[in-house]
């Protein structure tokens, strides 16, 4: 359409704002059914918490996580007899303060989770949209490989990838994604195979749309409900197989406030210091509790399919 | 029944010679090698010692001994613990394993289900609430978080049980890894023995078994739970994987003398032989474990039967 006409422009501009109306209906019908997961509302508020404590743990953190108070080892939290109260929740066996450590590992805990999860579904959208459009030997090879990646522990097939890469936490993450990578594949290839003999994937092909269109534009906007939950269940695996390589001490090296390396290095004064263990282990409970809780909500709310009764 | 076994035993045999290539080249592929951090020995003595286990051969060469090995069930030296072969580290550690992971299991599976089946019959209720929220800590707690803090309660403060160690193998030393290990898988199977109960209790069958007047007992064990319980082993033996690994942290946390220690060990000492035989036992214990389900399944439920 070279000479768009009045009527033809105020058509398109009534179309864009319907569209708009529409979206917005979705994310409020979305937000109702959310909203009526009790836990769930309290787990994103968890975790908007959480993001907002990554994003200014400069400000917020009393100390410098990685400053050794050389006259403080090990002094309990404050509410306990010789505790101090610059030291809220008391210190490390080298005098650092916990409570600023564990403010700073919120930072690596959710980076880890938005760096894995986005490698793992990206290539998990893209194997996986492929395996099932192109179907045929492809399909096979790909899936073959993807089942063989399954067939292993995902902690142990990480441990052996950051052996091969070398210990550190970009390593870790890179195994980590990969280790996650094939239930994306898995999900996004059932989604494709059962969308696309759909009729307005037909209709689409019939109109002229390329492959890449027919994949990205048609199909794939219609398998993302599963993606999504998949994507939040990954996020909080990642920081818990991210957590656990630290504590094996082949992800994030000291002194890196990350907590499972944390909580290895204070594993050894557990008798003489609850304070070091306890504290880094419920960060990561309460850090994957709410990003449980998130992903029980979207579930109930994008895919009625899944529902829990 | 039967012929179905031997046909998934069968089709396993590909699926395990890629991974053996695979966990073979991929620590072929890893920088360092397993006699770097020795002192540095005469380039004479280093060849001798290269050779004695083949490692100066063509690397498509050490492929194809390595693969005739395995299939004469020889898994190879320990490059690093000397005298021991593969076999015979495996042979020394996999019993406590085993020991760990079945308890594990078996205690999850009792517990679990107990409690799931509870919570369902009182749907609603606080018994079921407070099941239910219990269980979803259980499930964000991993085991490396739990086994410290049920040291620390039951340990050091309780002083119920000894915090690590194995002792002579008695009881009091292997209650705190089980638990530990146990713990996750236990608020898993509660969650998802409760769900598919709550779904089978409001089944027509369940409706007409009570409607008949058989005794609750009756209804629940033999109708409704047998049912119920399908999803539960479907899940448990993809959670196999997740056990597995669980059970190396828990190993290294409680100094457990099992596969898991020597393992985690092993990888960063590019013990090659160790690494690759322990990938092996760990993907053909996930496939066995896998198939054993799929036949459970066809005898838990009439309606899958492997023809």
């Amino acid at each position: 359409m070279t000479n768009t006409s009045p009527a033809a422009k105020a058509d398109t501009a009534k179309l864009e704002a319907e569209s708009r109306n529409a979206t917005k209906a979705q994310l409020a019908e979305f937000w109702y059914y959310f909203a009526q997961n009790k836990g769930a509302v309290v787990g994103l508020a968890v975790f908007v918490l959480l993001v907002l404590m990554a994003v200014f743990a400069p400000l917020i953190a009393p100390h410098n996580p990685d400053i050794q108070y050389r006259d403080s080892f090990l002094v309990p939290p404050v509410w306990e007899e010789g505790g101090k109260a610059a030291f809220l929740l008391g210190t490390d066996a080298v005098g650092r303060d916990i409570l600023s450590r564990l403010i700073f590992g919120a930072r690596f805990s959710l980076f880890i989770g938005v760096v894995v999860v986005t490698i793992a579904l990206t290539g998990g959208i893209v194997l996986g949209l492929i395996a099932g459009y192109v179907r045929g030997a492809v399909d096979t090879f790909i899936m073959r490989v993807m089942d063989i990646i399954l067939a292993f522990p995902s902690l142990l097939l990480a441990l052996v990838l950051v052996a091969i890469l070398g210990p550190g936490l970009i390593n870790a993450m890179i195994a980590i994604a990969l280790v996650l990578q094939p239930h994306f594949v898995r999900l996004t290839r059932a989604a494709v195979l059962s969308e696309r003999s759909r009729d307005y994937v037909v209709a689409a092909r019939v109109a002229g749309a390329g492959h890449l269109r027919l994949m990205f534009k048609t199909i794939l906007p219609n398998c993302l409900a599963p993606l999504i939950v998949q994507a939040t269940l990954s996020f909080s695996n990642a920081i818990l197989d991210a957590a656990a390589l630290g504590f094996l001490g082949m992800g994030a090296q000291p002194p890196t406030p990350e907590w499972g390396t944390m909580l290895a290095e204070a594993r050894e004064f557990i008798l003489r210091a609850w304070w070091v263990v306890t504290f880094p282990g419920l960060a990561i409970l309460i850090t994957v509790l709410a990003i449980n809780l998130v992903g029980d909500g979207l579930r109930d709310a994008l895919d009625p399919k899944l529902k829990r009764s | 029944m039967l012929s179905y076994a031997l046909r998934r035993l069968v089709t396993a045999v590909p699926t395990l010679f890629v991974i053996i290539t695979v966990a073979f080249f991929m620590m072929r592929l890893a920088p360092g090698g397993p006699f770097d951090s020795d002192r540095a020995l005469p380039p004479e003595i280093e060849k001798n010692i290269a050779a004695a286990y083949d490692l100066d051969k063509p690397l498509f060469e050490q492929y194809l001994i390595y693969l005739g090995r395995i299939l004469r069930g020889d898994f190879g030296p320990s490059l690093k613990i000397r005298d021991f072969s593969v076999g015979e580290l495996i042979a020394s550690g996999a019993p406590a394993s085993m020991e760990l992971g079945f308890s594990a299991i078996l205690l999850a599976l009792v517990i679990g289900v107990s409690l799931g089946t509870l919570a369902a019959l009182r749907q609603n209720s606080g018994t079921d609430f407070s099941v239910m929220s219990v269980s979803m800590v259980g499930i964000a707690v991993p085991n490396f978080v739990m086994a410290p803090l049920l040291s620390l309660v039951l340990g050091v403060y309780l002083d119920l049980l000894p915090t690590s160690g194995w002792g002579s193998g008695e009881l009091r030393y292997k209650v705190l890894p089980v638990i530990a290990l146990a713990l996750p898988q236990i608020a898993y199977v509660a969650r998802l023995t409760r769900g598919s109960m709550v779904e089978v209790l409001h089944s027509n069958f369940v409706r007409t078994a009570r409607a008949k007047g058989l005794p609750p007992r009756s209804v629940i064990g033999l109708h409704a739970l047998r049912n119920a319980l399908i999803p539960v082993i479907t899940t448990i033996g993809l959670q196999v994987g997740v056990l597995l690994a669980g059970a190396i942290l828990t190993e290294t946390i409680f100094s457990w003398p099992g596969v898991g220690k020597w393992l985690v060990d092993s990888i960063s000492r590019r013990d090659y032989f160790v690494v690759q035989g322990g990938l092996l036992l760990i993907a053909g214990i996930i496939m066995l474990v896998n198939l054993i389900v799929d036949v459970l399944y066809g005898l838990i439920n009439p309606r899958i039967r492997h023809n």
